[in-house]
């Protein structure tokens, strides 16, 4: 029935070993076993979705109109700067993604602050420096400046209102540091500029000195340090009396105030912690209830193909759990019915293959033919219906990246994967272990032991 | 042998008997969409033992906030939902705090949604866009896993007429559901719904493919009988994989899976049976149906009577 039996044990044996492994631990970590030191580690503690364990999830949108196109490396700037400001926060396990081409999704699970998150993410924060001549403004003071995200030219401001120069905006600044000026009593503010803010830097104090140069977060002046010198290298310095507070805080909004784009938040969801847990628990409950009658049906309906196909669903379990938590994907609700979904599809596999099986059986094959006859002739269809699902799971998968749906993403992820490794043990692992049942001890009663 | 297919047009009458009903029900109360694709706030929120604001209360709360079409729901769990129109959250923080201040103690906010008007747009739009783009890959795949089959075309049109069967079930059902138990129609309800189409198409497949096979084993039989034959021959399967192991899991998810997922499970147990269904007594009696031309004899009567 099967050639190479023992290769097949192995293989099998081994996938599940591993799967195991990720399955029962949070960290997989390989020793070297000469020195003792970590050759290989990998976190794989499971990531329950929103609705498992409630938190937030906001969807931001560039705030620039619809039929412009925005700069796909400006929004993986912008990315980042909403995952540093909002790691900053001390909150665990966030996670920003781009979804589309001008949409950001954030995760938070499991906080319950999210007042400040929001407040957060909302200080769009975009930084310019501005050049107000002899004007130094005080802190607060609202400046227009004749900066535009989209390159458009800014409307004049009413009539009596000064429109400033923007030299340039803070995504030309590199590197942010505090530090202390020589004399160690005053802390100051160190920062380093990309080439082309260097450049642009560079020309302009030169040409300014003595001259205020305005700094400003969101049209808002947070600083006017005059130009003491030319600043050629790229590096420069602000001073401006600062105590070892205001300088952190300054730096912070120096190196992530600087969004390249504006962002509006156009959605929100908060899910509470109660919620969650609650339907975690209750849809756990329900796929074990629903599994076990399964199992039995297999069992009492096909006999010991059925007890073939209930362990090898149960490897099918072990392995996908374990590519979920490998790859870190986050559980969600509509996951978890994923999940059972394709727990169907590995079953139907199965069950048309032993259909195919006992047809056989009945027209008088023996054992060994009926088995190979099976599965031989099961697989085409087996093959071009689990297409169709993984086909359907795609599109799913791109309607929910675009959206940041996430509860669309995991649902289809799941299913897809699911379908892909229930091909495998439904193919692969029942064959093999029917085949070491039937060398083990051979049945005589097919009635019986097949329920035809 | 069991003769199914003889018996044709009464299971399109029973189609029509489950469709019917909920598409009125959706053209007379209109489709409940969610503020997933409309745009708008939904905000559940329990009170303190013996400290719940009554719906005028909570509505005049909006109202100060400059929301004027709020509207008030209590739930089974004893929380209440208040739909209104898109929230900042600047508003959601002032409604919150007007709440609490009116009842004297905390307010637990069960769950927040709030998705802006142009998005909720798009995302119906988009999701049209999918559901066309799923039936699209459908009709392509079937016709390519079926080239070598003698009219593979009408194998791939059976197929997608099977499948609008299963998309109006499942609308007919939201229909039903939406008047009856104050369903809507959100972003879990469209991945139900792309998800029976996916496995709708499994099903035809599967019987399809026992066609082909048959097909070429069988060539003296008559068409009806060979596509009788076929259905016969996978039925065993179609009802286990089906009812017994599809619908004893989404059955549990239905009963036990707490409220969140309830709706979606319904909808799929449903979908996935219809899709069941229709394989067996809608794709492959239009596929016999077409082979005898049966229009020309008026729907079978002619030859039949």
């Amino acid at each position: 029935m099967i050639r190479n039996l023992t290769n097949r044990i192995a293989i099998i044996a081994l996938i599940l070993a591993f799967a195991l492994w990720v399955d029962l631990s949070n960290d997989i970590e390989i020793l070297n076993p000469v020195n003792n030191q970590a050759l290989f580690s990998r976190n794989v503690e499971p990531r329950l979705g929103l609705d498992l364990q409630g938190g937030l999830q906001v969807l931001l949108e560039a705030d620039i109109p619809a039929s412009q196109q925005v700069d796909s490396q400006a929004m993986e700037i912008a990315r980042d700067i909403v995952q540093q400001r909002t790691d900053a926060l001390g909150v665990n396990e966030n996670v920003i993604q781009i979804a589309g081409d001008r949409r950001i999704v954030g995760e938070f699970p499991g906080l319950e602050d999210t007042e400040s998150v929001l407040a957060t993410i909302q200080q769009t924060g975009l930084l310019e420096f501005v050049d107000t001549g002899d004007y130094s403004p005080e802190e607060g003071t609202i400046l227009n400046t004749d900066y535009s995200p989209t390159g458009e030219p800014v409307e004049l401001p009413e009539s009596g209102e000064v429109l400033y120069h923007t030299i340039m905006t803070g995504s030309e600044l590199d590197a942010v540091t505090v530090g202390q000026d020589q004399l160690a009593t005053n802390y100051v503010i160190n920062f380093r500029l990309k080439s082309e803010g260097a450049r642009i830097f560079g020309d302009h104090t030169s040409a300014n000195v003595g001259k205020f140069l305005t700094i400003v977060l969101d049209k808002q002046v947070i600083s006017s340090p005059r130009i003491e010198s030319a600043i050629t290298g790229g590096e420069g310095t602000i001073t401006g009396g600062f105590t070892f507070e205001s300088a952190n805080a300054f730096a912070v909004q120096l190196r992530y105030g600087s969004l390249p784009v504006p962002l509006k938040i156009v959605e929100t969801r908060i899910i509470g912690p109660t919620l969650g847990a609650d339907s975690l628990n209750k849809s756990l409950r329900a796929g074990l209830i629903g599994m076990v009658i399964v199992a039995m049906f297999m069992i009492l309906y096909y006999r010991l193909p059925g007890i073939v196909a209930v362990l090898s669903i149960l490897i099918y379990a072990a392995i996908a759990f374990a590519v979920f938590k490998w790859f870190h994907f986050t559980l969600t609700l509509p996951g978890i019915a994923g999940f059972l979904l394709s727990t169907g599809a590995a079953l139907d596999a199965n069950i048309l293959i032993f259909e195919r099986m006992k047809e056989e059986l009945r027209n008088g094959r023996n054992l060994a033919q009926a088995v190979d006859q099976g599965w031989t002739r099961a697989w085409s269809s087996i093959r071009d219906s689990n297409l169709a699902a993984i086909i359907t799971s795609l599109i799913l998968f791109w309607f929910g990246s675009t959206f940041g749906a996430t509860i669309v993403k995991g649902f289809s992820l799941t299913l897809a994967l699911g379908v892909g490794i229930s091909l495998f043990t439904a193919i692969y692992v029942t064959r093999t272990l029917l085949v070491i049942f039937l060398q083990g001890f051979k049945p005589k009663n097919y009635d019986l032991w097949f329920g035809i | 042998m069991i003769d199914i297919l003889s018996k044709r047009y009464l299971y399109f009458l029973f189609s029509l008997f489950v469709i019917v009903p909920g598409l009125i029900l959706l053209a007379v109360d209109g489709l409940p969409l969610s503020i997933d694709f409309t745009g708008g706030s939904l905000f559940e929120v329990t009170f303190a033992e013996g400290k719940g604001l009554d719906t005028e209360s909570i509505i005049s709360i909006y109202e100060e906030a400059g929301i004027d079409d709020a509207q008030v729901t209590t739930t089974e769990t004893g929380s209440v939902q208040i739909r209104s129109s898109f929230l900042t959250n600047e508003a959601r923080d002032e409604i919150l705090t007007a709440m609490q201040e009116a009842t004297g103690e905390p307010v637990t906010v069960i769950s927040f949604d709030s998705v802006g008007p142009t998005i909720g747009a798009q995302v119906a739009s988009r999701a049209a866009l999918a559901v066309g783009v799923a039936a699209l890959g459908v009709v392509i795949y079937i016709t390519l896993a079926f080239r070598k089959v003698q009219n593979a075309f009408r194998y791939g049109v059976c197929a997608i007429i099977a499948m609008v069967h299963d998309v109006a079930v499942v609308f007919s059902i939201a229909g039903i559901g939406a008047r009856y138990f104050d369903w809507q129609m959100d972003a879990l309800f469209l991945t139900a719904l792309l998800t029976v189409i996916g496995f709708s198409v499994q099903d035809k497949v599967v019987v399809f493919d026992r066609i082909r096979e048959n097909a070429n084993l069988l060539r003296r039989l008559e068409y009806e009988t060979l596509v009788n034959h076929s259905i016969v021959q996978t039925l065993q399967r179609s009802i286990n994989t089906q009812l017994m192991t599809v619908e004893f899991l989404l059955l549990s998810l239905a009963l036990f899976g707490g409220i969140t997922l309830q709706e979606f499970a319904v909808i799929l147990l449903v979908g996935l049976l219809s899709g069941t269904y229709s394989s067996i007594f809608v794709a492959a009696p239009i596929l016999v149906l077409w082979e005898k031309r049966e229009w020309t004899t008026w729907f079978g009567r002619g030859a039949n009577a």
